[in-house]
């Protein structure tokens, strides 16, 4: 393969002398060599000639992020782990403000990962960047032996620069502030808990893995400061970034159930599994808040999104009960929206 | 999820709450006895929206909160046991037994996995024929027919590594040590929907005329608990008795025959812990000839100790209704939702841990 060549799915795994993983590949000798000229290198569009990356001075802020994925299963609809590592690496970015530059991305890969999976993998990953215009511009693969990994883990970092409009705290929340969601709850924990146990629904569910820097960038360019603070609802879901907030900015949280954005098919999960899908994670969901004066603003612009379509203000942030999430239930009762003291679990009765 | 939202209805619900009002002219306390309507109830925010002199006291229904913690140490010590792989349903795997809880004892090596079904731990057992698979077989009335049936299927395909480790409950015997109390202050019952659609009606009945107390078989939705409410309210006001359906769209009159038929051969009754109520005679169902060579409390040597509750935990007046949560002394001290004691502590809508979730955020 040629570097730098138009890079697309339809490219063929490259004909190799092996087809598995091998404890030899994290050896640091030859066999290293092949797999990354081979394989790594080429799929990403790496030079690899040092074992790091010299970058070009930038004006301005910069943000650095870290992340880690261990995804099972590592392939699913929606996505696998390469492109769910590279989006969730760059919305931890966009999420401070700023727009994603570079990435650096390791592997650890278990004994026996099929090749062919590896390649599915890091053709994930590099359409995944391509399409949102970042470099992956340093890495590095260890091999584990069999039953001491999950296939693949993969560990990233990203830096970013700052857009010029972005001013992104908890403490900037403030009564009166409106709460925004850029699209349906839930879709990647049930999506990922019904491969798990070979649940099926009438509806397929998929995960909702996407680079949010396209709304972000939308939702400033839009509102500029009135934007006070975005997070990406990953694992806890949107009831854990609500309380997060609530409790870091000093603030109430006022929720409207008949407001927030669920598809049936996910909500009709959620009731089998005895799952409230406020708790359940999103890999592609943006939660912003906003000034009242540039809600409505910041809501149009985000539905002109193809991602954003569903787009909905989900909330209020109030003075009263502060560092607490309330929500008023569709019959019009309320309920404390709180923290859980561990991950969800399916509930018998 | 269409058929549902008639049930969900928000004017339906107003002119429900309208009636209630209208219906009420002195202070009623009345108990939902399963965990699904508690669930519900405090989901849809619907305490605070009845009239006051309706006082909703949440019942003893959450098979995991009353599983009592020496039954969880036992199930803890058997999936400690070489070869042992123990099946749970998830929300057990938090509560904790006299030490630690499943989810614990699982990062200390032990070998627990979490399942969504009965059968799919019959399954594991077929696929892994090496490994002695038992299934943590908790729940009321509803969950024991699809555990008897797990049982059934091991028995008549001869998968022998497979077991459970009952803690099924029933709810009549839990409602008559209830009533049988001097503090009890429960006016009217609404019974768990889905247990009276595998049992049917008769029970109740019975229980309706020795205590001279109203019971509304009720459902789930927001819809169906305030007609359960109006339902029972009206029966107070008019000072009867009687057993009524409200959840006429699953439940008949003698319930599901074929589960309960199923629940006969397999089962016998027997005298069983309750965390925070104690022992209530012939409240838990074991497994019973042929079939006990499917118990995993037979088949390894590890027994449950007595259960004796020294903590000074006041659940059982809190499940009666006659103290309030905040007024045990355990409570937000040693007891709270990361560690808790007493039932209404483990699940976040359990008594103890709404409070607690109130007062502390």
């Amino acid at each position: 393969m040629i570097a730098n060549a138009p890079f697309s799915l339809s490219c063929p795994l490259p004909e190799l002398s092996f087809d598995r993983i091998m404890l030899g590949h994290g050896s640091g000798g030859s066999m290293t060599r092949q797999l990354l000229d081979e394989v790594i290198f080429p799929a990403l569009d790496i030079q690899g000639e040092h074992d790091g990356a010299v970058l070009e001075p930038v004006t301005g802020r910069m943000a650095f992020t870290t992340d880690s994925f261990v995804v099972h299963p590592l392939f699913f609809p929606g996505g696998n782990i390469g492109d769910l590592a590279v989006n969730g690496t760059l919305n931890d970015l966009a999420m401070c403000g700023a727009q994603p530059r570079q990435l650096s991305l390791s592997f650890i890969l278990e004994e026996g990962l099929p090749i062919a999976d590896l390649w599915e993998i890091l053709h994930a990953i590099r359409i995944a960047a391509d399409s949102a215009g970042v470099a992956i511009v340093t890495g590095d693969t260890k091999v584990v032996e069999k039953g001491k990994g999950d296939g693949v883990f993969i560990n990233t970092s990203g830096i970013g620069t700052l857009l010029p409009e972005a001013n992104i705290h908890p403490r900037r929340i403030q009564p009166g502030d409106r709460i925004l969601l850029s699209g349906p709850m839930a879709r990647h924990g049930i999506t990922i808990m019904s491969q798990r146990q070979g649940l099926q629904f009438d509806a397929a569910v998929t995960s909702d893995t996407c680079n949010l820097f396209p709304l972000t960038r939308l939702l400033l360019e839009t509102c500029g400061k009135d934007v006070h603070f975005m997070r990406d609802p990953t694992r806890g879901g949107v009831a854990t970034v609500l309380n997060e907030a609530a409790l870091s900015s000093g603030t109430g949280i006022h929720l409207l159930e008949t407001a927030l954005p669920l598809d049936s098919a996910v909500e009709g999960a959620c009731e089998i599994l005895g799952l409230d899908p406020l708790y359940v994670a999103n890999e592609g969901l943006l939660l912003a808040v906003v000034a009242e004066a540039a809600a409505a603003a910041a809501l149009a612009a985000l539905q002109s999104h193809p991602d954003g379509q569903q787009a909905a203000i989900i909330g209020t942030v109030v003075a009263e009960h502060p560092g607490m999430v309330i929500m008023e239930s569709r019959i019009g009762g309320k309920r404390v929206v709180s923290m859980l003291p561990g991950e969800q679990l399916p509930r018998i009765c | 999820m269409k058929h549902l939202e008639e049930y969900r209805d928000k004017a339906r619900c107003d002119a429900l709450l309208q009636a209630i009002e209208a219906a009420s002219t002195r202070p009623w306390t009345l108990m939902e006895i399963c965990g699904g309507q508690t669930h519900s109830l405090i989901r849809n925010g619907i305490p605070a929206l009845l009239p006051d002199p309706i006082r909703l006291v949440h019942g003893p229904g959450c098979p995991v909160c009353v599983t009592p913690p020496t039954l969880i140490d036992q199930a803890i010590a058997l999936a400690f046991q070489p070869g042992v792989l123990l099946c749970t349903f998830g929300d057990m795997m938090r509560v904790p037994g006299t030490t630690i809880s499943l989810q614990t004892a699982r990062s200390q090596g032990a070998a627990v996995q979490m399942v969504y079904s009965p059968l799919e731990a019959v399954r594991l057992a077929q696929q892994t024929p090496e490994r002695k698979i038992v299934f943590f077989a908790v729940g009321f009335e509803t969950t024991a027919p699809a555990n008897a049936l797990a049982v059934m299927q091991a028995h008549l395909q001869h998968i022998d590594n497979f077991s459970i480790l009952s803690s099924h409950v029933l709810v009549p015997p839990a409602m008559t040590a209830l009533l049988e109390d001097p503090t009890c202050v429960v006016d009217g019952f609404l019974a768990a929907g889905h247990v009276c659609t595998i049992m049917g009606q008769q029970v109740y009945r019975q229980l309706a005329a020795d205590y001279k107390i109203p019971i509304v078989i009720t459902g789930f939705e927001p819809v169906d608990l305030l007609q359960g409410i109006l339902l029972c309210v009206e029966q107070l006001e008019k000072g009867t008795w009687k057993v009524e359906n409200q959840y006429e769209r699953m439940v008949h009159q003698d319930g599901n025959a074929a589960a309960r038929e199923l629940m006969e051969q397999v089962y016998t009754t027997v005298d069983r812990d309750w965390r925070g109520l104690g022992r209530i005679p012939q409240s838990g169902l074991a497994l019973k000839a042929p079939f006990d060579r499917y118990d995993a409390a037979l088949l390894f040597d590890v027994q449950e100790q007595p259960y004796v509750d020294h903590s000074g935990c006041r659940a059982g007046s809190v499940l009666k209704g006659s103290l309030s949560p905040t007024a045990c002394p355990l409570f937000g001290k040693s007891c709270t939702p990361e560690h808790p004691i007493g039932a209404p502590m483990v699940s976040s809508e359990g008594a103890c841990a709404a409070y607690y979730y109130f007062n502390n955020n």
